[in-house]
C-alpha cells in the first residue's frame, strides 16, 4: 500500500495563536481516511494547510512524494489534490453545469471534460435535471452534491471533504457517504473531516482523531469505534 | 429637436457605460473602488492624441495602442499598488485611498508632459462622412462611438457569459475561497482584470477625447464621479447594471441640458440617481449579496 500524503510536524498559527501544533499523519493510496474531532480541535485549519490556503508555520507537506508545502493554492489542485470545502462551497450565482465546468478549471485534457460530466451527472441524476439553474436554488444537499460532483470534475488524486454532512438531515448524510464510499471503491483516495465521527468512522479505513490541534488517537476506523474513549468523548457514551 | 438629443445621448451614454464596466468589473473581482480610473481613462485619451500628432498613427491604430497603454497602467497599479496591500490583508479603505494617490499622480505627470491646456485631435483625422436622417445630423464619429462601445460591451459579456475565464471571475466575484480550491490563479485573474479594466477606461477616454474633441489633464475626475454614479446605480460589480446606468446617466444628462437647464444638467441627472437609489438602496440590479471570506 503506497503513501499518498504524509504530513510531518505540521503546525499552524493565526497570530500567535497555533491552531495546528505539529501533525503526523499520512494517507494510503485507495482509502478512506478519516480526520475527526470537536468543534475548534483544528481539522478544518489542517484541510486549509493542505490547499495551500493558509500556510503551515512549520513542517511538510508531502503528496505524491513530492513537497507542496510552499505551493501556492492553484498549483496543489493541479497535481489533482482537491478540496471540497465545508458549508455551503459551491458557486450560487452559476449554474449548475457552470459550476461543474469550473470544476474541471485545471484539467489539460479537455476533450475528456463531457465524459467526466456524464460521470458526475450519472453518480447525482438529480444535478442533471437541474443543470441549467443557479446553484442557489438548489436544496442543501443538492448543494454537497454539486460541491463533491464538481470536484470529481478535476479528476483529483485526493479528495478532502471538511464535513460533508453539516447542517444536512440524516437521510441525505446517508445517501452521501453511501457516494463517497462508491467513489472510493472506483479508486479515488479520501480524506474526511467530520464532527459525525460515527458516521465517518464507519466508511473509513484509517483515522485520527484530533484534539487542540494534536492527533490524540490514530487506529483503524473499526477499532476507534470500539474505542471506549472515542466512545465516551464523540459518540455520546 | 428630440431626436438628435437621443442621439447624443445615446453617444454619452454607451461612453458611460464603457467607463462605468472597467470600473465594476475591478470591483466585483479584485473588491477594489479603483478611483484611479477616471485618470486612466485620461490617460487614454493622451495616449491616443500622442499617437495620432506625433507618430502620425491612424485613428485606430491610436485607440488600440490607447488600450495597451492604459491597460498596462492598470496592471502596474494592480502589481506595484494593490498587491502589496492584498498580501498584508490591509483594510477596503486603504486600497481605495491608495488609486486615489496614483490618480493624482498620473494626472500631474499628465499635465507635466502635456501642459494644463486644452488638446486637441487634428481635423483630419476623425472619421469622414457625416449623413443626415430626417432632420437629425448624424456624425460619423458618434456612428463610431457608439459601434466601439458597444461592440467591447459585447465581447465583455460574452466573454463573462460564455468562457472559462468569465466563469473563472464570475467565481472570485463570489467567492475568492472557493476560487483556490478550483485551482483558478487568482492572482494572475486579478492582474488580467485590472489590465482589460484599464484598457476599457482608457479606450472611453479616446472616445469622450474624440467626441467633445477636447484632452484636458483634468477630464478623468468628472467622468470618476459620473462612473461612481453609474455603478452605485447599477449595483455594485454588477456588469449589466454598468451598461444600464451608464446609458440612463447619459439620457438623463443630455435630456434634462436640453430641455430643462443648459447649466445645471449634471444636477438634475445626479438628482435622479440619488431619487433612485432612495427607492432601491442596493441599485438597480444590486443583490443582498454578503461577500464570503
Amino acid at each position: 500500500m503506497s503513501v499518498l500524503l504524509r504530513v510531518h510536524d505540521l503546525a499552524v498559527a493565526y497570530g500567535h495563536i497555533e491552531a495546528v501544533k505539529g501533525l503526523d499523519f499520512h494517507l494510503n493510496e485507495g482509502e478512506i481516511t478519516a480526520l475527526v474531532g470537536a468543534n475548534g480541535a483544528g481539522k478544518s485549519t489542517t484541510l486549509l494547510a493542505l490547499s495551500g490556503l493558509i500556510k503551515a508555520s512549520r513542517g511538510k507537506i508531502e503528496f505524491q512524494g513530492e513537497d507542496i508545502t510552499r505551493l501556492p493554492a492553484h498549483q496543489i489542485v493541479e497535481q489533482g489534490l482537491v478540496q471540497v470545502a465545508e458549508g455551503r462551497a459551491i458557486l450560487t450565482t452559476l449554474t449548475v453545469e457552470e459550476n461543474l465546468l469550473l470544476g474541471a478549471y485545471t484539467r489539460q485534457d479537455k476533450e475528456g471534460i463531457p465524459a467526466s460530466m456524464e460521470e458526475v451527472y450519472q453518480l447525482f441524476p438529480r444535478l442533471k435535471e437541474r443543470s441549467q439553474q443557479f446553484a442557489g436554488n438548489l436544496s442543501g444537499g443538492e448543494q454537497q452534491m454539486l460541491a463533491i460532483g464538481r470536484a470529481l470534475m478535476a479528476k483529483p488524486k485526493l479528495l478532502l471533504l471538511d464535513e460533508p454532512s453539516m447542517g444536512l438531515a440524516p437521510i441525505v448524510v446517508q445517501e452521501i457517504f453511501r457516494i463517497l464510499v462508491e467513489i472510493n471503491r472506483r479508486g479515488l483516495t479520501i480524506l474526511l473531516v467530520e464532527q459525525n465521527v460515527r458516521q465517518a468512522l464507519k466508511i473509513a479505513r484509517h483515522g485520527y482523531v484530533i484534539e487542540t490541534g494534536k492527533i490524540v488517537l490514530a487506529d483503524s476506523g473499526a477499532n476507534l469505534l470500539a474505542n471506549p474513549k472515542v466512545e465516551e468523548a464523540y459518540l455520546g457514551g | 429637436m428630440l431626436e438628435q438629443q437621443l442621439l447624443n445621448a445615446l453617444t454619452l451614454g454607451s461612453v458611460y457605460a464603457l467607463f462605468a464596466l472597467g470600473f465594476t468589473l475591478v470591483f466585483g473581482v479584485l473588491a477594489v473602488i479603483n478611483l484611479s480610473h477616471g485618470a486612466v481613462f485620461m490617460v487614454g485619451s493622451y495616449a491616443a492624441l500622442a499617437m495620432v500628432s506625433h507618430l502620425n498613427a491612424p485613428l485606430w491604430v491610436a485607440m488600440i495602442g490607447a488600450m495597451v497603454v492604459s491597460g498596462t497602467i492598470g496592471l502596474l497599479v494592480d502589481v506595484l499598488v494593490l498587491k502589496p496591500l492584498r498580501a498584508r490583508n490591509a483594510p477596503h479603505l486603504i486600497p481605495m485611498i491608495a488609486t486615489i494617490g496614483v490618480g493624482i499622480m498620473l494626472t500631474s505627470a499628465a499635465q507635466g508632459i502635456f501642459g494644463a491646456e486644452v488638446l486637441r485631435f487634428p481635423e483630419e483625422i476623425m472619421p469622414m462622412g457625416d449623413f443626415m436622417v430626417g432632420e437629425v445630423h448624424v456624425r460619423a464619429l458618434e456612428i463610431a462611438i457608439v459601434a466601439i462601445a458597444f461592440v467591447l460591451m459585447a465581447v465583455l459579456f460574452t466573454l463573462l457569459k460564455r468562457t472559462q475565464l468569465g466563469r473563472a471571475l464570475r467565481a472570485i466575484a463570489e467567492s475568492p475561497k472557493a476560487a483556490y480550491l478550483l485551482g483558478i490563479n487568482v492572482e494572475g485573474l486579478f492582474h488580467i482584470t485590472s489590465f482589460a479594466a484599464a484598457a476599457l477606461g482608457g479606450i472611453a477616454g479616446v472616445l469622450i477625447g474624440l467626441n467633445f474633441n477636447a484632452i484636458t489633464p483634468f477630464m478623468g475626475q468628472p467622468m470618476l464621479h459620473k462612473g461612481i454614479a453609474v455603478i452605485i446605480l447599477g449595483g455594485m460589480g454588477d456588469i449589466r447594471g454598468a451598461l444600464i446606468g451608464g446609458l440612463f446617466l447619459g439620457f438623463a444628462e443630455v435630456i434634462s441640458k436640453a430641455y430643462l437647464s443648459s447649466q445645471m444638467g449634471d444636477a438634475v441627472a445626479f438628482g435622479l440617481l440619488f431619487l433612485i437609489l432612495l427607492v432601491r438602496p442596493s441599485g438597480l440590479f444590486g443583490r443582498k449579496l454578503e461577500r464570503k471570506a
